[in-house]
């Protein structure tokens, strides 16, 4: 078909997670490439020579790489449930926090769940704030996006359910409630949504899948 | 010009990002106050602007605070519509020039950085091929994005133009520092025409730092930093 939406994935990818989410929430019909990315396809390597990542979407023959540019091509290209605010000064606030959340938050709270000793104790710590300031984004708001869902809580849907399961596997708790009060009742409300219902990779497969990632030494 | 709507641009002479913010306003022809920032300290109202990162440049506009480069040109962009567009049109193209930059910010320019850090000329022969091979990457985007036209941005200065130019003084200041030519006009030619285009644009002329007082401030600020590394 000529105007063909493709999503090159992996099923328990946060970041070709937001692209299928995306999509989802405004309706538009797509394919998914499952990819192996321990032997990429030559199609991966043809759209995405620069990185060789997942997610790439091809929209009409033409692929674009790096989730938070695709998310933007995605609102851009169909107009109907809005991503991103319409007014300029909001739009820079939802890209503020979403390039934060992508260079601020994923490591830390990655590495917070995968070291141990020492080394774990600070990355709880350090990933303690950068939640807290995170928080500040939500406050009077339902969703970053406010009453809906938009950017921000797309690029953010990785602490549920992945943040959840890699918790519970490490063993911690980041989000505790009395801390997080808002992040905690955004995950809920998050997760109670029927477009996020129906996509999320589900929850024990995510599970059996990480029991089989060896913690870093 | 605009009418005066209260526009601030807080940063400081040498910075690539504030050049950013100073170069699409100036596109826009958008009446803005420069605000010098103290750096050492750093001003209170950087602090209270800008209390995520800390960072410059932030841009003022009625009152509100925008921050991070990028995130700044595509405010100017969409606030200043009528004149001279940055991002290009069509959704493909803006997410082609979105991908380049987030490649120019994210890979490329730490890349070209490690350079003055490298103690090894085995370290510096390293960093010296991944940045030629990035420099090859951007020539080629060049010929796609620009499609026939002097700017990535085709026949006028656009956003990805932008992205890569405000670095072009740091990267003499690396060549003369290190011997390597990284614009080459031999290998580079697209390129290389391109930077001098772009330097002497009306918009980017007055913000774009002389390349011998950075390249006196590089140096202070290396010896610092490789002071304060070999003190660990």
């Amino acid at each position: 078909m000529a105007d063909e939406v493709v999503v090159f994935r992996v099923w328990d990818s946060p970041f070709s997670y937001r692209v299928e989410l995306a999509l989802a929430l405004k309706g538009v019909n797509f394919r998914r490439a499952e990819e192996d990315l321990k032997n990429k396809s030559s199609e991966l390597l043809l759209y995405n020579p620069v990185h060789k990542k997942i997610p790439v979407l091809l929209h009409a023959g033409k692929p674009i790489a790096e989730s938070l540019v695709i998310l933007e091509y995605i609102d851009e290209t169909w107009k109907q449930n809005p991503i991103l605010p319409v007014d300029p000064y909001e739009r820079a606030n939802a890209r503020f926090w979403a390039t934060y959340v992508d260079d601020k938050c994923l490591e830390i709270l990655w590495r917070a769940c995968w070291t141990r000793g020492e080394e774990q104790q600070k990355c709880i710590s350090e990933a303690g704030e950068r939640l807290r300031t995170l928080e500040t984004a939500l406050e009077g708001k339902k969703f970053f996006g406010g009453d809906t869902i938009g950017f921000v809580d797309i690029v953010v849907s990785f602490l549920t359910p992945w943040m959840e399961v890699l918790q519970e596997m490490a063993r911690i708790r980041l989000l505790e409630e009395e801390n997080y009060p808002r992040l905690c009742r955004w995950v809920r409300d998050f997760s109670s949504c029927d477009v996020v219902k129906e996509t999320r990779p589900p929850r024990e497969k995510l599970v059996a899948f990480f029991a089989t990632l060896k913690p870093p030494n | 010009m605009a009418e005066s709507e209260d526009v601030k641009v807080l940063g400081a002479w040498m910075s690539p990002f504030v050049m950013r913010a100073r170069i699409a306003l100036n596109l826009k022809k958008v009446d803005y106050e420069f605000i010098a920032e103290t750096m050492h300290p750093k001003s209170e109202l950087l602090l209270k602007s800008n209390p995520v990162y800390k960072k410059i440049p932030v841009l003022f506009h009625k009152g509100n605070p925008i921050c991070e480069s990028l995130i700044i040109v595509q405010y100017i962009d969409e606030t200043w519509t009528s004149v001279h567009p940055i991002l290009p049109a069509d959704p493909y193209d803006r997410a082609i020039a979105r991908f380049w930059a987030a490649y120019i910010d994210d890979t490329w320019n730490p890349e070209v950085r490690k350079y003055s850090m490298a103690n090894t000329d085995e370290e510096r022969a390293v960093v010296a091929e991944k940045t030629f091979a990035g420099v090859q990457l951007l020539e080629e985007a060049f010929q796609t994005c620009g499609k026939g036209g002097n700017w990535f941005g085709g026949d006028a200065l656009g956003y990805l133009d932008i992205a890569l130019g405000s670095y072009l003084a740091w990267i003499r200041v690396t060549e003369k520092m290190s011997g390597l030519k990284i614009l080459d006009g031999d290998k580079f030619p697209q390129l290389t025409a391109w930077a001098d285009r772009f330097c002497a644009e009306e918009a980017v002329k007055g913000v774009m730092p002389e390349t011998d007082k950075l390249l006196e401030f590089a140096a202070a600020m290396i010896a610092r930093m490789k002071a304060a590394s070999s003190a660990k």
